[in-house]
């Protein structure tokens, strides 16, 4: 059906995996995700960049998926909260972090918040608490009140030292 | 027996009251779980409403006709499409001319609108993308009715009739002692008026769901919802019995009160319905924002006698709140707040006068502390003056004021278990040790407590029961099937914590089936701080049963007193040696013992309320807290910044700590919110906050960390003295946050959000209060 829409077709490489699906010219990355890709773990909770619920990785950058096309990041590498997973499925030593830490409470911000976190985390550098709730300003979470987030961010970066 | 307290001795326990990961974490942590808006079916449409974009109006024509044309649309539906176009809601305890009748709203508009965002037609789409733009072309023509923005223009004389029965939807009065003479023999009277605003819950995932038909004709909708059991109101709109509709709830992504009432669940049903495909509906946050039902505003008056000691005499309280267009469940948030009017202290005379009335605001309904948290401003704002006034140590106030066992409210319920108020004050004073200093010379610093009591547990006249299923498989792991929505807050979690305890099956061995209104016993809903009293109980009681039942086959086989058997992790350990589980099942077996149980848990009874509430227990029991923050103000920019905020409550026993911290720090920084950030703003019925630009919810840089302080008194009627804790710590920081600030600038913010702007006057105030 998306072909009736768009002839234009673009290819990502999602979480390690070549993607091509077709992409018209409005279509924003979390919609091709989603509905064109079948990766569902970045969410919709705003479509104005302001929630942080879609991040995901573009070339390493935390960008929000539901502002930025699909056919900008033609080529791209594309990290979900699902790649950060080893190749048997393992959870990452952050996303341990996050378990351990109960940082994920109703759950629905978690992948885009471990995407941010995940940026920090590439970044060598070791933040104070009051650092990374700046780092995290772009992503909102209404259930954890925040601080079981920082911790397990704090422990993380603690453990990747 | 609805009111026993089961508590445990801490040394008994072995899984529950661990800080225990939860195993729902796991899918969550991998960006696996799959909610409502995930799902999807081949050959799926999509769903969208056209909504009113003007407050009030007579519809004087919808046509259909050019959005029925734009490619890809497969229908457009009216109100008169809608087998039965028409909800209503019970107004308890109140006369005839303010009945159900009065509540109705339709599921979509035929003939009048009454709020920005209410839903006219149904667009169903074979993709997304021709949703916009067959909503732009359905074809709405409005005649604009007076606009009212205000409960008290709403219930003038003359006012423009919102509804035809009139705007007042429900009063509420409480008469305790002799309120007159109390004030009259009165050393000191506080006096003070409060409002508080249009908060939005907010929750990251918008309303959303899926609706197909199954083979065998029933309706599933798979939703994000608190509540499975509207499968009846979804059956009654489409005229079809009750067993052919299940909802199915999967892990929600935040609820808050927000998914109480339907929201998505109608509309897929509708186009389920007509199309007989299966349908997506996901609300926009646009949507979201605009018409679902808010937090009430309420303007609330407060008069307060006391003696020089600092005792309260007595309370005259006024409370008006604005119910929005329609009536959702705004007649019973105002009990809530009559009913918490006082907040936990003992008072021999009280008036109180609660009114709520219609205007063209969005509806207003259920929201985490539900009603009985905006009062929380209103008492400890009066509590707190009072202290200052007499220049008396405010938590000394408090303690001198604070119910016990056995007092009673000025409603006449009775409080029937501990009471550890003062415990809560002393716990966040002694860890807040000494008030910090300003950071600069145009700083200043304030520090306050506030106290609170929220009830857990449905109003007791409802009748409310919860069931839940318990079976052992043949290997010996164990599976709970319970109606439960899992919100987020662990609820189908501590129901596996709470068998794991009783049956000794490691929680990995304990698979938890929730949410879901065919499959799964009914256990109600995942509202007013109810399922670990509720469905927590009932999974109690099966998990008993089932024990029993092993234990009994175990002896009867082996001779042994039933007595002397105990569940083990090893095995059923008695006299003889340890009696493998899997062996006890086969014995269970062959002596046809079930190896499943069913237990149902039914709450604490009460008669239905009048308007005139008097001598009534209305609810199970209370959770008693205090919070304390350090607030340090720019007297310049009028910016508040917290710097500190510690949080104590009696949970009677954490089942899990993390899930209890967790609850704790994400209510009070949501309190937070709702004191310094968050307003949907209105104007003239046009709501001005659509989108996260708009309406600010804290981020991680806006609140510290929350120092929760977990106190454990064993006494609450949840399982093992459990006391619910979803609720209760949203309302104190409503008063820790205003006093702070006067703490800090010497006169007092009544209106929230306390912006800036607000700051600057009490800045003001205060300098000319102070020579």
């Amino acid at each position: 059906m998306s072909a009736e829409r768009t002839d234009v077709s673009t290819t990502l490489v999602v979480n390690g995996r070549p993607v091509t699906r077709s992409a018209g010219g409005h279509v924003t990355l979390l919609r091709w995700l989603r509905d064109e890709a079948d990766v569902l773990d970045p969410k919709y909770g705003c479509g104005e960049g302001v929630c942080g619920a879609c991040t995901v990785l573009v070339d390493g950058e935390p960008a929000s998926a539901c502002i930025v096309l699909a056919a900008q990041c033609e080529g791209s590498a594309i990290t979900t909260a699902a790649g950060l997973l080893d190749d048997d499925g393992e959870p990452s030593p952050l996303q341990r972090a996050f378990h351990q830490h109960h940082a994920a409470q109703c759950g629905f911000c978690t992948p885009g918040m471990l995407m941010c976190a995940q940026a920090m985390l590439a970044d060598g550098t070791t933040r104070s608490r009051d650092e990374i709730r700046e780092e995290l300003h772009g992503n909102l979470c209404r259930c954890t009140g925040y601080q079981h987030i920082v911790d397990a961010i704090e422990d993380a970066q603690g453990a990747a030292r | 027996m609805s009111d026993e307290i089961r508590t445990s001795k801490l040394d008994e326990l072995r899984v529950v009251h661990q800080p225990l990961a939860r195993h729902d974490a796991a899918e969550k942590i991998a960006g696996s779980t799959r909610f409502a808006g995930d799902l999807a079916y081949a050959g799926m449409l999509h769903a969208r409403l056209v909504r009113s974009v003007v407050p009030s109006a007579r519809l004087t024509r919808r046509d259909v006709t050019r959005a029925a044309l734009v490619p890809g649309v497969v229908a457009v539906l009216l109100g008169e499409d809608v087998p039965h176009n028409e909800i209503s809601v019970d107004v308890p305890g109140q006369t005839i001319a303010v009945g159900a009748l009065k509540a109705r709203m339709q599921i979509l508009a035929t003939e009048r609108v009454r709020f920005h965002g209410e839903p006219i037609a149904l667009v169903i789409a074979e993709h997304e993308d021709a949703l916009a733009e067959a909503c732009e072309a359905v074809e709405v023509e409005y005649d604009e009715l007076p606009v009212i923005s205000e409960p008290a223009d709403a219930l003038a004389e003359d006012a423009f009739k919102i509804h035809e029965g009139g705007n007042l939807l429900a009063e509420w009065r409480i008469d305790r002692g002799d309120v007159d003479a109390a004030f009259a023999s009165a050393d000191v009277v506080i006096e003070g008026a409060y409002t508080t605003q249009f908060v939005d819950h907010a929750y990251l995932e918008p309303e959303a769901g899926v609706g197909w038909y199954d083979d065998d004709g029933v309706m599933n909708l798979r939703v994000a919802t608190q509540v499975v059991e509207h499968y009846r109101d979804v059956a009654k709109i489409l005229g079809v019995p009750d067993s052919k509709v299940r909802v199915i709830a999967p892990y929600v992504g935040g609820g808050f009160g927000g998914k109480e009432d339907m929201t998505v669940e109608p509309y897929l049903a509708l186009a389920v319905a007509h199309t007989r495909r299966p349908v997506r509906m996901q609300w926009t946050r646009n949507e979201s924002l605009l018409a679902r039902a808010k937090r009430h505003r309420n303007h609330m008056t407060y008069r307060t006698a006391a003696t020089n000691d600092g005792t309260i005499l007595a309370q005259d309280i006024e409370i008006v709140s604005d119910a929005g267009a329609y009536a959702y469940l705004s007649a019973l948030v105002l009990l809530y707040s009559s009913v918490h009017a006082c907040g936990p202290y003992r008072l021999d005379h009280a008036r109180i006068r609660a009114t709520t009335a219609y205007t063209n605001n969005p509806p207003t309904s259920a929201f985490r502390g539900f009603g009985g948290m905006q009062v929380v401003l209103g008492y400890e704002s009066q509590i707190d003056e009072l202290a200052r006034r007499l220049r008396l140590d405010p938590g000394e106030v408090r303690k001198r004021n604070a119910l016990r066992r056995g007092d009673r409210l000025p409603v006449g319920q009775e409080i029937i278990t501990e009471v550890q108020l003062a415990e809560t004050i002393d716990a966040v004073r002694e860890r807040a040790g000494e008030k910090p200093a300003p950071s600069g010379p145009r700083k200043a610093v304030g520090r306050a407590i506030a106290s609170n009591m929220q009830s857990y547990g449905r109003l007791v006249w409802l009748n409310d029961s919860a069931a839940a299923w318990i079976g052992f498989q043949m290997d010996g792991s164990l599976t709970v099937r319970c109606g439960v929505p899992d919100i987020g807050g662990g609820q189908a979690s501590s129901l596996a914590q709470i068998a794991s305890e009783i049956l000794a099956v490691d929680m990995d061995r304990i698979t938890v089936h929730f949410g879901d209104s065919a499959l799964n016993p009914l256990a109600g809903t995942t509202t007013a701080t109810r399922q670990l009293l509720m469905s927590g109980n009932a999974t109690y009681e099966a998990a008993v049963m089932l024990r029993d039942q092993l234990l009994g086959a175990v002896a009867a086989s082996t001779r042994d007193p039933v007595e002397s058997l105990a569940m083990t992790p090893e095995g059923i350990a008695g006299p003889g040696g340890i009696t493998a589980v899997t062996a006890a099942l086969q014995i269970c077996r062959r002596g046809n013992v079930p190896v499943e149980a069913l237990g149902t848990f039914f709450g604490p009874k009460g008669k239905e309320v009048t308007r005139d509430l008097d001598g009534e227990r209305l609810f199970p029991d209370f959770t008693f807290g205090t919070h304390l923050a350090d607030v340090e103000v720019d007297l310049d920019t009028g910016e508040v910044k917290v710097l500190r905020y510690l949080a104590a409550h009696d949970v009677g026993r954490a089942i899990n700590p993390l899930s209890v911290e967790g609850q704790i720090a994400g209510a009070a920084v949501q309190g937070i919110g709702q004191a310094l950030l968050e307003e949907i703003v209105m104007q003239d019925g046009v709501n001005l906050t659509g989108g996260f630009f708009q309406y600010l919810i804290p981020t991680a840089m806006d609140v510290p960390d929350i120092e929760a302080i977990v106190l454990e008194s064993g006494e609450g009627l949840g399982p093992f003295g459990a006391r619910g804790i979803g609720e209760p710590p949203i309302g104190p920081p409503l008063a820790a946050i205003s006093s702070a600030i006067a703490d800090a600038v010497g006169a007092r913010p009544t209106t929230l959000p306390i912006t800036p702007e607000r700051v600057l006057e009490c800045v003001e105030r205060g300098a000319r209060s102070t020579p």
